[in-house]
């Protein structure tokens, strides 16, 4: 597959890493002078710009957190004047109170060329048909990948989210080849297509552009499976700039980061101590190059682990493992922590079962609960009950080797749990703490 | 070809350098640019070896070069044309211009002396009417001339460039960065320091921008000429925006 931009995804390590250092200390600088913010934070930290000397100093600089970004609302973060920023977008405020990031005309034009590298990478080319099913909006999804797809010159249809059967309509009528999306929405659409017994070959379908939500390489395949395409995943975050972070290449054996724009660091999330080369810590992004609001080891939440081991395509760049989970899902039920991303992980390699499940954790008395409902397939569904005890406890005695809480299960029918049709609602804490 | 790590340097007791990288590539015009008393001066002197950094790193074609005598970064392929052209007043033309080849071997310059000086008057056909002329006595833009034909001398495959178009014409500045370009064109790497920053940003590929010390902005000639910043503060653009607000 074309890499987009062969001189800046093919550069060795040394000359990387002056890069990143010159853009970090020049990002450090201009933070440090500019928001109010950062400028406190050093002081407290007794740090000052010049103590940058070598990557590794980043350590010594105060890390961003989504709290940090809330009480900035609306502008505070912003290191330029608000009439050289252009475009305001707002993360999804998928918990709690929002966080607002503005663009300067050049942060804009960083981001389509970012973007570009990632639909690149992942084969689709100006021959393409790209059909974006993420919201438009205040969200960044909708707008980052169609001016990145814009900007590789594919043909862009901004649908937009929702209306599933509009979707599979325009899919179809229009000659789709490639799906921009979250995963739970895809396959979603490979339901209806199903239900409404949309032939498969008059999809013209190849690839998909996934992101937005974790998920897991079972669901992948279910994808890939269902709708008879490469699916590949790409990483991003509204706050540092929106997706084109990092995605994969048709080889999907972890995401390219655009690391002369973001330099990423692994760490444990308690500590904040790095973690060994290759294992799994919470993901800190600096940006290298951002104008309009600068962000100094953000502060991610999610879960991932790097790998610097070069990658068949060509491409040089540092790779990370596909989001498998977010820090703050970690649910503590009877004070043992709890991943949902390892519960899918079970529920998906489970024969029988749908990739559809919803965790839901309560109190009863002083005790937590955990119960988890998921969809079994048809042919489970109406088979004899000895199966559905069968399988069960085979679920049960999983979940209770793996996560050491034996959960309440309910097996329901395909389809009858909510579909979401953003980023899916996989877990739901009843409890008031 | 040129690189620069977490660099910090003095200037008269000040620290005039809080730690800056940069790096030039082979075959680019570079430039930085930035306000008076940036640091953009004490960069240069320190890349030519006429300051030490104080700490950091600076590489050339390879090797690190702390602490290295000018004389030998000439030697190796490094000509600095100082600001105000440094010149030798009461000397000839041509006198100035064979200084510029000072470092070479009596056998070297028995052999390239007058090749080296073809190859400058070619470039500044001026220079050859003025051969025999006290450079004190010459215009500012053939001061000019005449400082960068001095530094063409030792055939140097990285050219410091310290505020080339100062005191000059806007006509005559032009002619300068036609030199540079076509200077470029034959194959000299150019680090070109300037405060006339539409100028340099119009023939350079990349940029850096210096502000007290320390880089805020780098990126291409490009962006960076479209950058807000860069045009209110160097390009004199939209500062009535500035006053209004």
């Amino acid at each position: 597959m074309p890499i987009w931009n062969k001189r800046c995804e093919t550069m060795g390590r040394a000359e990387m890493e002056q890069l990143q250092l010159e853009r970090l200390q020049t990002t450090v600088n201009r933070a440090y002078r500019n928001v109010r913010f950062y400028h406190r934070k050093f002081a407290e930290l007794g740090v000052e710009p010049e103590d940058i000397k070598s990557l590794d100093d980043i350590r010594s600089l105060p890390c961003t957190t989504k709290e940090d970004l809330r009480d900035a609302y609306p502008y505070e973060m912003f290191s330029v004047p608000l009439r050289e920023i252009v475009r305001i977008h707002s993360s999804s405020g998928t918990t709690g109170r929002v966080t607002v990031v503005g663009y300067t005309k050049n942060d804009l034009r960083t981001w389509s060329e970012l973007v570009a590298r990632v639909i690149s990478a992942a084969g689709v080319t100006k021959h393409d048909v790209v059909q974006i099913t993420f919201g438009y909006g205040l969200f960044t999804g909708g707008f980052g990948l169609h001016y990145g797809a814009e900007r590789v010159g594919a043909s862009v249809i901004p649908v937009s989210a929702g209306n599933t059967e509009r979707q599979i309509q325009i899919m179809q009528d229009f000659r789709t080849t490639a799906l921009v999306g979250t995963p739970s929405y895809a396959l979603h659409i490979a339901e209806v297509m199903e239900e409404m017994g949309v032939d498969r070959e008059s999809v013209r379908l190849r690839v998909g552009l996934f992101g937005g939500e974790p998920s897991s390489e079972r669901m992948r395949r279910e994808i890939e499976q269902r709708l008879g395409i490469l699916a590949t995943d790409n990483y991003g975050l509204s706050e540092v700039m929106g997706p084109g972070v990092s995605g994969e290449c048709e080889h999907k054996c972890g995401l390219h980061v655009n690391e002369d724009h973001f330099l990423v660091e692994v760490v444990d999330p308690e500590t904040l101590d790095p973690v060994p080369a290759g294992a799994q810590g919470e993901l800190m992004v600096t940006t290298l190059t951002k104008e309009g609001m600068p962000l100094l080891r953000y502060r991610t939440r999610d879960l991932t682990s790097l790998t610097a081991e070069r990658c068949v395509c060509g491409r040089m760049n540092t790779r990370m493992r596909k989001v498998s989970g977010r820090t703050d899902d970690m649910l503590i039920v009877r004070g043992v922590n709890v991943f949902p991303s390892e519960i899918e992980a079970i529920l998906f390699e489970t024969e029988g079962v749908e990739p559809h499940y919803q965790i839901i954790v309560e109190r009863e008395g002083a005790l937590d609960q955990l119960t988890i409902l998921v969809e079994v397939s048809r042919e489970i569904a109406t088979d004899r009950m000895s199966r559905l005890v069968e399988l069960e406890n085979k679920i049960k005695a999983r979940m209770h080797s793996v996560i050491g809480i034996t959960p309440k299960l309910k097996l329901v029918e395909p389809k009858t749990l909510e579909r979401g049709h953003g980023k899916a609602t996989r877990v739901v804490d009843k409890r008031s703490l | 070809m040129l690189r620069l790590t977490s660099v910090v340097a003095c200037y008269g007791g000040i620290t005039a350098l809080r730690g800056v990288s940069l790096h030039v590539d082979d075959g680019e015009i570079v430039t930085l640019i930035g306000a008076n008393g940036a640091g953009k001066t004490t960069l240069l002197d320190t890349v030519s070896g006429l300051i030490t950094p104080r700490s950091g790193t600076i590489h050339f074609l390879g090797g690190m070069i702390n602490g290295v005598a000018p004389e030998k970064l000439v030697k190796a392929g490094m000509s600095h044309v100082p600001q105000g052209r440094q010149l030798f007043p009461d000397m000839t033309v041509y006198e100035n211009l064979v200084l510029g080849a000072y470092q070479q071997s009596r056998r070297s310059k028995r052999l390239h002396l007058q090749g080296d000086l073809e190859r400058v008057y070619a470039t500044f056909p001026v220079l050859r009417e003025r051969t025999t002329q006290m450079a004190g006595t010459l215009s500012g833009g053939e001061q000019q001339m005449l400082a960068i034909g001095r530094a063409l001398m030792s055939r140097p495959r990285l050219l410091l460039l310290d505020e080339p178009s100062m005191g000059l014409a806007p006509l005559l500045v032009k002619e300068i960065f036609k030199v540079i370009t076509s200077l470029h064109k034959q194959g000299t790497t150019v680090l070109l320091v300037e405060q006339n920053a539409k100028a340099a940003l119009a023939i350079a590929q990349r940029g850096y921008v210096l502000e007290t010390g320390g880089i805020v902005l780098e990126g291409t000639a490009h962006e960076l000429m479209r950058n807000p910043a860069v045009q209110r503060a160097y390009l004199g653009k939209g500062y009535r925006s500035l006053i209004e607000s």
